[in-house]
């Protein structure tokens, strides 16, 4: 029969355009069967619009499918899970006051009762390595629990084709290892896997073809085992990469001192910080590393002072500062940019000038008796544009209008040019292409230079390697102890940030299978 | 004074009364709210519900009739309101206010010609054998069937939450809109049938009070109920049972201070009529101190966007 040994997917001219953009152009390659194919590509090159086009999420312009031989032409999520294909998705599509159980009763066509599904789910967690109880509301998972939830919630469909998007940029290094065990045993069981990242070393470990997006287009195929990470980078950006360079300054005094800082969270999911203690010295880095949800945004928050502690949990230059808030610590030259742009970081349906003026207005003194001085605030906005490479049309534009990566260079430089002596960033390349990211990594290096201590936390590991003097870890709301980053191995990290989270009897129980 | 002139048996038999149109409101409005929609305009469609239900009983000379039309009535006026919110993506609070003052001046010109006359009267169901016991009887088997509906419906409710798929998939579109739709759910279908469910239980209840409880029709004679069950539906930590029991608690405060006023206790009347208001919101805040929160896409418009 054909379709045993022909592709399990083919595609073959996919188009669809948005408005303003093409989203994915002419775009064609195979999955084979029980293959592990990555689809790599950076934020915008169209890999997640091809995905949903595939789970039925979205329908093409124009081009084919072909599912083992036969046209396919998913019109809802339904048809495709039917076919075989399931999903695991980038944010998660789970719902946080629901339990366990009945996230997975919703991924499913005609579940069985509750009893038996919890059994059910009991059973798929234990053959897969992936220990997860039915009954436990969602909410209080965390971010590699989550994850499991939604690959058990694919598994018990017994899926041919299983995507998986951007899968490990919320795991721990050990976490990844179990999550590729667990692929690795489907695969031998013929399961398909699509794999969307754009973690390179990850794809050359896993998978077995890899296809290459930009915007939009199919730019080349390769095998990664027999690629270099760097080739691929190449390919994915269409240019050469620079690395951001670091002049080695020696570190100044202590500026920021936090000492004993615990905090309840603002909100019933979010996450208590336990008696945090480090400092930084000026002009150095500290980064901080962690799964995501594990104090960062409280962090951020406690040292911007959105929340206020108690006076002498922070200390600059030995005053303290834990009770003031952003105001009276933006006038001491403590700055922070915090993780969402759209919403935290900037006002969406604002202008850049009015945005600009937001958290601009103490330091740049852009009023004066409660009134706006507009010139001042629109030069200030102009020279953020210019200084950081922000590609908008003007300083009218709305917030929202802007990509991800140029808004994010926006925020940034708006606290960069007020000249902090202390600046917090949280996930300051998130979402953001290479080229860009790594221009805000130069900036952040150049103003260490200057001799501003920054805190930088951030999930990804090597952004963190590359820039940060010293590094540390968040779980559970508790830091680690802090180490210089220089030498540290993805070992030590791993342990730093908790290890696999529990799931110690998991890696026993998934032994035997080839990993 | 004189309290040996409060009937007790009479007193829980006109409290449930009392209480039934509170209940129809607050349980529509829990259904539309658990999936995610804030419907503000449940006075409006309680209003709309008692003249579409009093004018067609009185025209048909069937109140079962003139039920169903409040029902009808009521879902229609909910399709605008879902209209502007899920279709036009029009801000849910200010649709919901608008609801409320459409329906009171709608309701107003559609009753011009309804103001002074009798409706039909509602058949009670007095079963026979059981109704005549005392005590028990009149209070438990001697009412109206649309009493006995609310209540069942209230249990439907309940199980339809708890334990169907239907129910589940309604929670998760309330929970996470974008997390349903990723899933293949069809939110604005789900919204736009619990809307009209709530628009049915609010002119369901509407019609109570103008057909059964006053018997006749007056401008603005919901008289703030639906405001009420908007709030109960919050002080009950959108739980069905916490619905009954506080739209109980309230009609039964209700009935016990009018028999107090009209036996001349000596507490000022203004007391007396903020109490019911008063003990309901103290009794539905303290049971909802533990965490139970509200669905967490209340209100927020959803667009599938991509």
């Amino acid at each position: 029969m054909m379709s045993d040994t022909g592709p399990l997917l083919s595609i073959s001219g996919l188009t669809k355009a948005y408005p303003g953009v093409v989203a994915n152009d002419t775009v064609s390659f195979d999955i084979g069967q029980s293959e592990v194919h990555a689809l790599l590509g950076e934020n915008g090159a169209g890999k997640s619009t091809l995905v949903k086009m595939i789970y039925g999420l979205v329908k093409p312009d124009s081009g084919t499918m072909t599912w083992k031989g036969q046209p396919f032409t998913p019109a809802e999520p339904k048809a495709a899970r039917a076919a075989g294909v399931a999903m695991v998705f980038q944010h998660f599509s789970l719902f946080d006051a629901l339990n366990v159980a009945e996230n997975v009763a919703l991924g499913m066509e005609d579940p069985p009762p509750m009893r038996d599904l919890a059994r059910k789910i009991r059973q798929v967690s234990e053959t897969y390595g992936l220990p997860l109880d039915p009954n436990r509301t969602v909410g209080d998972l965390s971010a590699g629990e989550r994850q499991r939830v939604e690959i058990i919630r694919c598994l018990l469909q017994d899926p041919k084709l299983l995507i998986m998007d951007e899968p490990t940029s919320v795991l721990t290094p050990q976490e990844v290892e179990i999550l590729f065990e667990t692929l690795n045993k489907l695969k031998a069981e013929g399961t398909s896997i699509l794999y969307i990242s754009h973690k390179l070393e990850e794809i050359r470990t896993l998978c077995d073809h890899a296809t290459i997006l930009r915007l939009g287009k199919n730019v080349g195929e390769c095998v990664p085992a027999e690629t270099s990470a760097r080739d691929m980078a190449e390919m994915m950006v269409g240019d050469t990469l620079q690395t951001p360079t670091r002049s080695t300054e020696k570190a100044g005094d202590v500026v920021l001192d936090v000492s004993g800082l615990s905090l309840e969270p603002a909100n019933p999911f979010g996450t208590t910080l336990k008696n945090i203690h480090f400092t930084v010295r000026g002009g150095e880095i500290l980064g901080l590393g962690g799964v995501a949800g594990n104090g960062q945004d409280e962090l951020l928050a406690a040292l911007s002072g959105e929340t206020p502690t108690w006076p002498d949990a922070i200390k600059v230059k030995g005053s303290e500062v834990g009770n003031l808030g952003p105001s009276a610590r933006r006038r001491l030259g403590i700055l922070a940019a915090p993780e969402e742009r759209l919403g935290h970081a900037a006002a969406p349906d604002m202008s850049l000038t009015e945005n600009a003026l937001l958290t601009g207005a103490i330091r740049e003194e852009l009023t004066s008796n409660g009134f706006v001085n507009w010139s001042g605030t629109t030069s200030f906005a102009e020279n953020i544009i210019k200084s950081f490479d922000v590609r908008t049309p003007g300083t009218h534009v709305a917030a929202r209008a802007l990509s991800g990566g140029n808004l994010q260079k926006f925020v940034i430089g708006r606290e960069v040019l007020q000249r902090p002596e202390v600046l917090i960033v949280n996930q300051p390349t998130w979402g953001v292409d290479a080229a860009a990211a790594a221009a805000i990594r130069q900036s952040l290096l150049d103003l260490a230079a200057g001799g501003a201590a920054i805190v930088v936390i951030s999930q990804d590991l090597d952004e963190l390697m590359e820039i940060s003097d010293r590094f540390g870890a968040l779980n559970e709301g508790r830091l680690s102890d802090i180490r210089p980053a220089a030498g540290l191995t993805i070992d030590e990290i791993g342990l730093m940030m908790g290890g696999a989270h529990g799931m110690e009897a998991a890696h026993i129980g998934a032994e035997g299978t080839p990993a | 004074m004189d309290l040996s002139a409060i009937n007790p048996v009479l007193l829980i038999a006109s409290l449930m009364v009392a209480a039934t149109p509170l209940l129809l409101a607050a349980i529509g409005e829990l259904v539309v709210e658990k999936a995610g929609v804030l419907n503000l305009g449940v006075e409006g469609m309680m209003i709309v519900g008692a003249i579409s239900g009093f004018a067609i009983s009185v025209e048909s000379g069937s109140p079962m009739l003139g039920l169903i039309a409040a029902m009808i009535g009521g879902a229609l006026l909910s399709l605008l309101f879902a209209f502007l919110t899920q279709f036009a993506l029009a801000n849910q609070v200010a649709s919901g206010l608008a609801l409320t003052l459409f329906g009171l001046g709608l309701s107003a010109l559609m009753g011009q010609s309804y103001v002074g006359i009798k409706p039909p009267a509602m058949a009670t169901l007095d079963i026979p054998v059981i109704s005549d016991i005392p005590v028990i009887g009149p209070i438990l088997f001697s009412h109206d069937p649309v009493l006995y509906i609310g209540i069942a419906l209230c249990a439907g409710v309940w199980a339809f939450l708890k334990f169907s798929r239907g129910g589940l998939v309604l929670r998760a579109v309330g929970e996470s809109h974008d997390a349903a739709h990723a899933l293949g759910y069809n939110v604005i279908r789900v919204r736009i049938l619990a809307i009209m469910f709530g628009g049915a239980c609010a002119g369901l209840g509407g019609a109570y009070i103008s057909l059964i409880r006053v018997p006749q029709w007056t401008e603005g004679m919901t008289a703030g109920i639906g405001w009420i069950a908007l709030a109960l539906v919050v002080f009950a930590s959108w739980k069905p049972w916490r619905v009954l029991l506080g739209a109980y608690l309230f009609g039964g405060i209700n009935v016990l201070q009018l028999n107090l006023q009209a036996a001349g206790i000596a507490i000022p009347v203004e007391y007396l009529a903020m109490s019911p208001y008063l003990i309901t919101i103290l009794v539905l805040v303290i049971m909802s101190a533990d965490k139970s929160g509200a669905p967490a896409s209340l209100g927020r418009t959803f667009h599938a966007s991509q």
